[in-house]
């Protein structure tokens, strides 16, 4: 595996540096891989820009930011826009479809695959999981980090008692990445 | 002696360097913490504050940096490891007693996870600009020691390591990290209690009545007693003689000022930690520390490539600066090239070091984020030019 970089962009309050360190920990702790993970947030805990950086690599990592990722997993229209240009070309987009409308910004080359993520955690109890949701589709789409790896990640970095609803959530937009890559290569 | 494995928390984590300081401390026997949380540290505190109750010791949050810079120094004469942890704002008011550690030589760490600066400056921005406040912030003479880690492994590893010079030296130890050191997030292995070495307090084996509490051997550091413990101590920010009582007299303040001095100065050897890469044969030599060390990598790996031998030397200790090593450098390269996120502080202590012997380039950056490795590759093309 080339050294892989990923941008996680929301809103604060969305899950969106959880969705960076369940990656994260993913790679570093359960699959044998370094990974190195850098935060940005503003002032306010919630509603303002938020976003992680993480770089997966097999060997360690020196330079520690993101500067024109592979994957962006991107959960707000904001987000969308800031960090759409720093694509790589033949980058992959992963979005939240019910929020995001992807245009023409998309660099020569790039893949983009929506989830309505939102509505998913909505139908499942708490609209709180989105983030496990786009997890989960991470974890689909890529293939990057082994199933078992991130499923680990997400137990042990949930709330105690939230385990079973977050794995749902996991599963959700797991098995959705799965049928969107199969239906797009078919 | 070794670690107590209550304050272990043995495994594999993903971690950040804050809370993974906080760990360093906890297994270095740190039972005692005071502080006024602030941007970008206070995740040191709020993990201590939630971990110690399990563990057994204190925490404090005080009304401000003066009075947990002042709280910790109390704990330690009371027996215990103790630190405090702040930024730069909180930094500039523990001076005062910083000084007072220094000459009262109390073993305690001061955390600062630096922010760009001066004043209030950039609260949730990372910065290397207090890399001479520490070295000469209190009024008069004394030395300190200061560590510079670039990894959350290496806020735990050298964590440990500051409280155990702490101990040795008798003096304040600063930890400087920066936001992006402190808030970055990666694996950190951390071992059995039964393989970390711990530097237990140089407790006096004498009686009372035969202690004098500032009175010290071969090696210049006295050894101490906890207050309570039926000896009869002394301990004052009055320039004092060796039973700990103010004398105010140019004597008195000699002997006392140049104790403070050597037992630091006369041992520097022992305190060089740097990290040597490819310094053989290179023309030119990168001193870098911190976060500043992972982005050099970058501008030095590209630098290599176009055909220049680039090596790096990064400073794990700081302070006190490892001149020898800078000299010996400086008679066989072209050209130092120090990149800091700092206007060229550091850089300042290479240039003394190699007198006039190599040029040194300063890499300059007002903080707020890293530099561009362009900027850093820039200088290294035009120092081997």
């Amino acid at each position: 595996m080339p050294k892989t970089e990923i941008r996680v962009g929301g809103l604060g309050g969305q899950g969106v540096i959880l969705c960076g360190i369940i990656i994260g920990k993913a790679a570093a702790l359960h699959d044998g891989k370094h990974a190195t993970l850098i935060q940005a947030f503003g002032p306010e805990a919630r509603g303002s820009a938020c976003s992680a950086q993480v770089t997966v690599d097999e060997s360690a990592i020196g330079y520690p930011y993101v500067k024109q990722p592979d994957i962006l997993i991107l959960m707000s229209p904001d987000a969308y826009k800031q960090f759409i240009k720093q694509l790589k070309p033949g980058g992959l987009v992963l979005y939240e479809s019910d929020l995001i409308k992807v245009g023409r910004e998309l660099p020569e080359g790039a893949k983009a695959l929506g989830i309505p993520a939102t509505r998913f955690a909505e139908e499942l109890g708490r609209r709180l999981v989105l983030n496990i949701v786009m997890t989960g589709f991470f974890a689909g789409t890529t293939e990057l980090l082994s199933y078992q790896a991130v499923e680990k990640a997400v137990v042990d970095s949930v709330p105690k008692g939230t385990e079973e609803l977050n794995l749902k959530a996991f599963k959700k937009g797991y098995e959705y990445g799965r049928q969107l890559v199969a239906a797009k290569s078919a | 002696m070794k670690a107590d494995p209550k304050g272990v928390l043995t495994g594999v984590h993903f971690m950040d360097g804050d809370h993974a300081a906080c760990e360093g401390a906890l297994a270095a026997g740190c039972r005692f913490a005071a502080g006024y949380p602030i941007t970008p540290s206070t995740e040191v505190v709020e993990r201590f504050a939630s971990r110690i109750p399990l563990i057994g010791g204190v925490f404090i949050q005080l009304e401000d940096e003066i009075a947990s810079s002042i709280a910790i120094q109390g704990a330690v004469w009371a027996g215990k490891k103790a630190m405090t942890v702040t930024s730069g704002p909180g930094l500039s008011l523990m001076m005062e007693h910083v000084g007072l550690a220094a000459i009262t030589e109390t073993p305690c760490v001061f955390v600062d996870v630096q922010r760009g600066g001066p004043s209030t400056g950039l609260p949730t921005l990372p910065a290397q600009g207090d890399m001479m406040q520490v070295k000469w912030g209190s009024h008069g003479d004394y030395e300190i020691i200061a560590l510079s880690p670039n990894s959350p492994q290496e806020c735990f590893d050298l964590m440990i390591k500051a409280f155990n010079l702490a101990e040795i030296y008798r003096a304040p130890v600063f930890f400087m990290m920066d936001e992006v050191v402190g808030h970055m997030t990666e694996r950190v292995h951390i071992p059995e209690a039964s393989a970390i070495e711990i530097v237990e307090r140089r407790w006096t084996k004498k009686r009372p009545g035969e202690y004098r509490v500032y009175e010290s051997g071969a090696d210049l550091v006295p050894e101490m007693v906890k207050a309570g413990d039926a000896y009869r101590i002394h301990v004052t920010g009055l320039t004092h003689d060796e039973k700990g009582y103010p004398v105010m007299n140019a004597a008195a303040q000699g002997k006392m000022v140049q104790r403070l001095m050597d037992k630091i100065r006369l041992r520097k050897d022992e305190l060089v930690d740097v990290r040597r890469e490819a310094l053989e044969g290179a023309e030119i030599v990168v001193v870098s520390f911190g976060i500043t060390s992972r982005v050099a990598g970058r501008a030095i790996a590209e630098a290599r490539r176009k055909g220049v031998k680039v090596g790096h030397l990064r400073l794990v200790v700081a302070w006190p600066f490892p001149s020898a090593v800078i000299q010996d450098l400086a008679k066989r390269v072209k050209a130092f090239v120090v990149p800091e996120l700092n206007m060229g502080q550091m850089a300042l202590e290479v240039e003394r070091a190699a007198f006039g012997r190599a040029p040194v380039v300063s890499v300059p950056h007002a903080g707020g984020t890293v530099h561009e490795p362009q900027a850093i590759l820039d200088k290294i093309l035009e120092a081997a030019r």
